[in-house]
Order: C-alpha cells, then sequence, then structure tokens
C-alpha cells in the first residue's frame, strides 16, 4: 500500500512533465510575439515585445524554451493571461474554489438522488418503476449536458425567473468585494457563513443550483445503475432473509439493513465521479457563465492564451492525478479485499 | 455463438431494439442527405444555406420546416446533413485511434520490458488530464477547423485502446493453444498475426465501435465551445451554440425561441441514446455478471 502511493507520487511528476511538454510543443507552432504572454507579467510590458522574445529566447529550440518555463513555474510564475486579465497564478487562485464548490454540491446531488433512485428502482425491481427509472438513467446518460444547461436556463431563467446565470448577483459582488466581508477559504458558502451572511450564501446557492444540476446528469444516470445493482445483491442475501422473517417492516429492511451495505460502491464510485466532473465543468461553467476555472480554460483555449491553457492544464493534470490516488486510497479503505500493488 | 447470443439479446430487450432502430434511421438520414436535403454549395455540401443575414431565428415555417437559427441558417439543412457529419467524424475518429491503439496495444504486450513501461507511461499521460479538456486545449492550439478537430479527438481516444488490446494480447498470449503453436515450432510474428491478434481483437473491435456515439457527443462539445468546424457547417454542436443567445425570448413569449436549442438538441441526444442503448446490449453479452 505505502509503495503503491510512493510509486504513484512518482508518476505524478513525469505525467506532469508530459502533459505539458505535449502542450508547449504545440505551441511552437504559434508566432513568438503570441508565445510572449508566457513571461510578461503585465501588459503594459507588452510595448517591448522584440526585447521579450529576445530575452526569453522565444526563437530557440523547443526543448531550451521548455526548460526555461519550467524554471519560471518552479518559481511559481506562470505568466499573464490576457483572457482573465491578470496573472495565470492568480486566476487559478481566484477560480479554483468556485468550481470545487460547484463539484461539491453536485456530487450531494448525485449521491442523494442517486441512492434514492437505484433503492427505488431495486425494490420494485423488473416492474413499471424500475423499468422507469431505467429510462430516466439511459436518457440522462444520453442528454449532452449542454443541451440540457440551455434547456434549463431557458426555463428557470427565461420563462420563470427563478435563478439566473453567472456565479452570484450583482448586490452579492459589492458586498463581498466590499470592506466588511472578510474572505477566509475562498469558498463562498462557507465564507458567507462565517460572515454571517445569509443574503449572500443564499445567493451565491441560488446561482449554483442550475449548474450543480446540469453537471448531475452523467454521474447520476451511473449512480442509479450501480445502487440499483448493488442493492438487489444485498436484498438477496441470507441476513435480509432473517431479517423479514423476524417481523420488521419492508421499510425497515430496505433502508436500515440492505441499504447501509449497498451504499459502500456508491461512495467509492463517487469519489472517483468527484475527479470525472471537472472535465464537465468546463462546459457547463460556459453555459452558465460561472466563475470557474473551467470558463476560465475555456475563454483561455478560445482567445488562444498560451500562458492560461498552460497554466490550466497544469493544474487540472495535478489535481486530476492527485484525485485519482486518492480514491484508489479510499478505494481499499472502504473495501479491505482490494489490494493496491 | 456470439452473433447469434447478440440476435437473441436484441429480440428479448425491447429497449437495445429502440438504440438499434435509431442508428438505423440516423444511418438513413446520413446516407440520404443529398435526397432529403438537396445540396445548394456543389463545393461545399455542409455549408448551410443561408436566406438572409437577418439576426432572429425564424420559427418553423412551410418554407424552412424546423424553422432557421441565427443568421438564418436553414436548421432542417442542418439537422440532416449534421448526420452525416456526425458520421464521418465518429467513424474516422474511432478507426484512426484503434488503429493507433491497436499498434501501440499490440507492440507494448508483445516487447514488454522497457517499451512496454514507456508506452503505458505515455497513456497515463494522456489520461492524466479529462479527455473533453485534453482535446480542446489540444484543438485550440492547433486551430478551430473540422480536421484538427477530429486530430484532436483521436489523439485523446488511442490510449483507452491501447490499454484494452494490451490486456487482451497479454491474456491470450498465456492461453494454451498459443504454447501449443509455439510448441510446435510457429515463429514470433506468425503467433502474433495468427493467434494472438485474431483471438484479443474482436473483443477491442466491438467496444471501439460503440465508442462512436461518445466521440460525436465530444465533438458537439469542442463545436460549441467555437473549437470545431468552421462557422456555417452542418454541425450539430455549432447549431446549439447558435442557439445561445436565444435563451431569452420576447416579453410575451419567455420561450419563443425553444426550437433553436430542441431541434439540433434532439438530433445530437436520439443519436447518443440510440448507441448508449446499443452499446448496453453489447456490454451485457461481454460482460454477464454486470446486472
Amino acid at each position: 500500500m505505502f509503495r503503491y502511493i510512493v510509486r504513484r507520487l512518482l508518476l505524478l511528476p513525469v505525467v506532469v512533465l508530459g502533459v505539458t511538454f505535449l502542450l508547449f510543443f504545440l505551441t511552437q507552432r504559434l508566432s513568438p510575439e503570441m508565445r510572449a504572454s508566457l513571461y510578461v507579467k503585465d501588459p503594459r510590458q507588452m510595448g517591448a515585445l522584440e526585447e521579450v522574445i529576445r530575452q526569453y529566447g522565444l526563437r530557440d529550440n523547443v526543448f531550451k524554451q521548455y526548460g526555461r518555463w519550467l524554471g519560471q513555474v518552479a518559481k511559481g510564475d506562470l505568466g499573464y493571461s490576457p483572457s482573465a486579465n491578470m496573472p495565470v497564478s492568480q486566476a487559478l487562485k481566484e477560480y479554483l474554489p468556485a468550481t470545487v464548490q460547484l463539484a461539491l454540491v453536485t456530487m450531494i446531488l448525485v449521491v442523494f438522488f442517486g441512492v434514492w433512485f437505484g433503492v427505488f428502482s431495486a425494490v420494485h425491481k423488473d416492474k413499471w418503476q424500475d423499468s422507469l427509472a431505467r429510462v430516466v438513467s439511459v436518457g440522462g446518460f444520453s442528454l449532452p449536458i449542454f443541451v440540457l444547461g440551455l434547456l434549463l436556463l431557458m426555463l428557470f431563467y427565461g420563462k420563470l425567473g427563478w435563478f439566473a446565470p453567472g456565479g452570484y448577483s450583482f448586490q452579492t459582488d459589492l458586498i463581498i468585494h466590499g470592506p466588511s466581508f472578510k474572505t477566509y477559504t475562498g469558498f463562498l458558502l462557507v465564507d458567507a457563513l462565517l460572515n454571517g451572511n445569509m443574503r449572500v450564501f443564499g445567493d451565491v446557492l441560488s446561482h449554483l443550483v442550475l449548474p450543480a444540476v446540469t453537471l448531475c446528469i452523467g454521474s447520476f444516470a451511473l449512480m442509479v445503475r450501480v445502487m440499483r445493482s448493488s442493492m438487489l445483491e444485498e436484498l438477496n442475501k441470507e441476513y435480509v432473509r432473517t431479517a423479514r422473517a423476524k417481523g420488521l417492516s419492508p421499510r425497515q429492511v430496505v433502508y436500515k439493513h440492505a441499504g447501509k451495505n449497498a451504499i459502500i460502491p456508491v461512495i467509492t464510485l463517487a469519489s472517483i465521479q468527484f475527479i470525472r466532473l471537472l472535465g464537465g465543468t468546463v462546459i457547463v461553467e460556459t453555459i452558465f457563465d460561472y466563475p470557474g476555472i473551467g470558463r476560465f480554460g475555456v475563454m483561455a483555449a478560445q482567445q488562444l492564451d498560451i500562458a492560461g491553457i498552460l497554466g490550466f492544464s497544469l493544474m487540472v493534470a495535478v489535481l486530476f492525478v492527485l484525485g485519482n490516488l486518492l480514491s484508489d486510497i479510499l478505494y481499499t479503505a472502504v473495501d479491505p479485499r482490494i489490494r493496491l500493488e | 455463438m456470439f452473433k447469434n447470443r447478440f440476435i437473441k439479446r436484441l429480440r428479448t430487450n425491447k429497449t437495445s431494439l429502440v438504440g438499434l432502430a435509431l442508428v438505423v434511421f440516423f444511418l438513413f438520414v446520413a446516407l440520404g442527405a443529398p435526397w432529403l436535403a438537396p445540396v445548394h454549395n456543389k463545393n461545399n455540401p455542409y455549408q448551410m444555406p443561408q436566406k438572409s443575414y437577418a439576426i432572429t431565428p425564424q420559427p418553423p415555417s412551410a418554407q424552412n420546416w424546423f424553422g432557421t437559427t441565427e443568421q438564418q441558417y436553414d436548421l432542417y439543412y442542418g439537422v440532416v446533413w449534421g448526420a452525416r457529419l456526425a458520421f464521418q467524424v465518429g467513424v474516422t475518429v474511432t478507426f484512426f485511434a484503434f488503429l493507433i491503439g491497436l499498434l501501440v496495444g499490440a507492440v507494448a504486450a508483445y516487447f514488454g520490458g522497457k517499451v512496454d513501461e514507456l508506452l503505458m507511461r505515455l497513456t497515463d499521460i494522456v489520461f492524466a488530464v479529462p479527455s473533453l479538456v485534453l482535446a480542446m486545449v489540444i484543438a485550440a492550439m492547433l486551430g478551430p477547423d473540422l480536421k484538427n478537430m477530429m486530430i484532436a479527438l483521436t489523439a485523446v481516444a488511442w490510449p483507452s485502446y491501447a490499454r484494452l488490446i494490451r490486456g487482451d494480447i497479454l491474456s491470450v498470449k498465456r492461453r494454451d493453444y498459443v504454447t501449443a503453436a509455439r510448441t510446435l515450432g510457429a515463429g514470433g510474428t506468425r503467433i502474433l498475426l495468427r493467434h494472438i491478434l485474431p483471438n484479443s481483437i474482436y473483443p477491442a473491435v466491438v467496444v471501439a465501435s460503440l465508442d462512436i456515439g461518445y466521440i460525436v457527443l465530444t465533438a458537439a462539445s469542442l463545436s460549441f465551445l467555437g473549437l470545431g468546424a468552421q462557422p456555417g457547417t452542418a454541425d450539430w454542436g455549432q447549431l446549439i451554440a447558435m442557439s445561445r443567445n436565444w435563451v431569452l425570448g420576447t416579453a410575451q413569449h419567455p420561450l419563443a425561441y425553444w426550437y433553436t436549442v430542441v431541434v439540433p438538441g434532439a438530433a445530437i441526444f436520439l443519436f447518443v441514446l440510440g448507441w448508449n442503448l446499443l452499446g448496453d446490449a453489447f456490454r451485457d453479452i461481454l460482460d454477464p455478471r454486470q446486472v
């Protein structure tokens, strides 16, 4: 186990270097002028483009340039992002908490409704309720999140006016950037609670509803399936028959006995899905104009903001590898039969 | 045996029949596109006809059956030719990704040792970033264009096939009939080509072909983000992207522009649904343990 973790951690730099080198290599297709943004900390410096190009050897060969870039990254300098209008490191620090917050809220929704739907369909196995749950989950799996997102936006923003796009309202923007609002964690929901400002909390939460529901859809279908099959397996076991025989109500048997054991695979799946959600946030954040790291990445990609693209990819790769390692470890914690080698 | 089981499964399970019907339907639309929606630009049939440059979408009418989207692109034409483009992108990307995966997987499994290690770390690198994110970044760097989008999709799709094929080959390699062939004096190439590959490729081919739905979905996502085909191309993702400005209707009719989302959205939903339902039936056969 320990050896496994060490080996995987050693793999982290290999993978991250690989990803960044691959992308760095691709940037060579672009002119040195465009690549200069990697080394500029402030757009006012842009006047002396030719100087920047010469100073940083943007016409040197790839390996030399890559090494130089790595040196800068090691110092925490990721360059300036024209698309976000701020240094890349600052942009990542500002946008990441919003995305993590969105993914967490989504995961809570997925687990809660996934478990409920899965149990529902297992208990009513092969009846119409089961077919309904199956249709809903396969349908949800096939509905692209950008289509669902736009439909929800049309209905709940355009027609009903309940939820608005964006990360928070204009009033909240004034409050959180005002002098009396203290930033503790960067997670707006948590900070709002710590500041005791329920209006900000409610506003941020209401802006999370549509993106979270949209992001749910893919993982939700998977969750229902896993919960259903795991529940069916448990319901066929001896201890459930014993519980039934001693006269417990069906409710107690399902939720107290079988449910508790059936939920184990769901928890591990949730931890894996949490990482997978990062990919989906790219689309969802773009549709709902949610100020997270996904939208930052898309804007950087659309505007060919190289510093932004490289910084974003670096961050995602690190998060992804660490997250996968974490979910592997969690896997062994939940199910001791699994051994990591 | 495999074929019989599949046909039996199709007959007993209605949802997989629906899946098959959907896929076949789209196949007909794709093949029949020139008759269903006559080409107006001979040089590039995928270019959607544009009635005028007026911005506001127009609802379905006798002239434009599904209505028009932003800048008067005909939605009917876009959906029909979009089906053809979807198949083209899906099949091309899956084919090349599978070919690369087959090559890398076979080489890694056959040679083992350092070669294997190196190639598998290469797949780790691609797996280290969510595929949509990596495809997005690569497509952006190559420049928004249909061909570049397909290159980006292929670049992120091949590693899963490489791993799958490598695993299959490694398990087949140890089977008795391979050992038997070796003791009979068959050479390395002959064993690889005649015994190992045919027995390990088969499941992988099925898995790969069922990925077409997923590939098309990812392609549509890239187009939606503006990193796919040129503007005006009959592409489902792009049609949906054009509807983004029309989420808000007019004061009297809040849902006035529903068709701009629903028409292309339904096309891609049904396409992906068809492949997923069909894929379910196959996966049950390949892995009977799953419920």
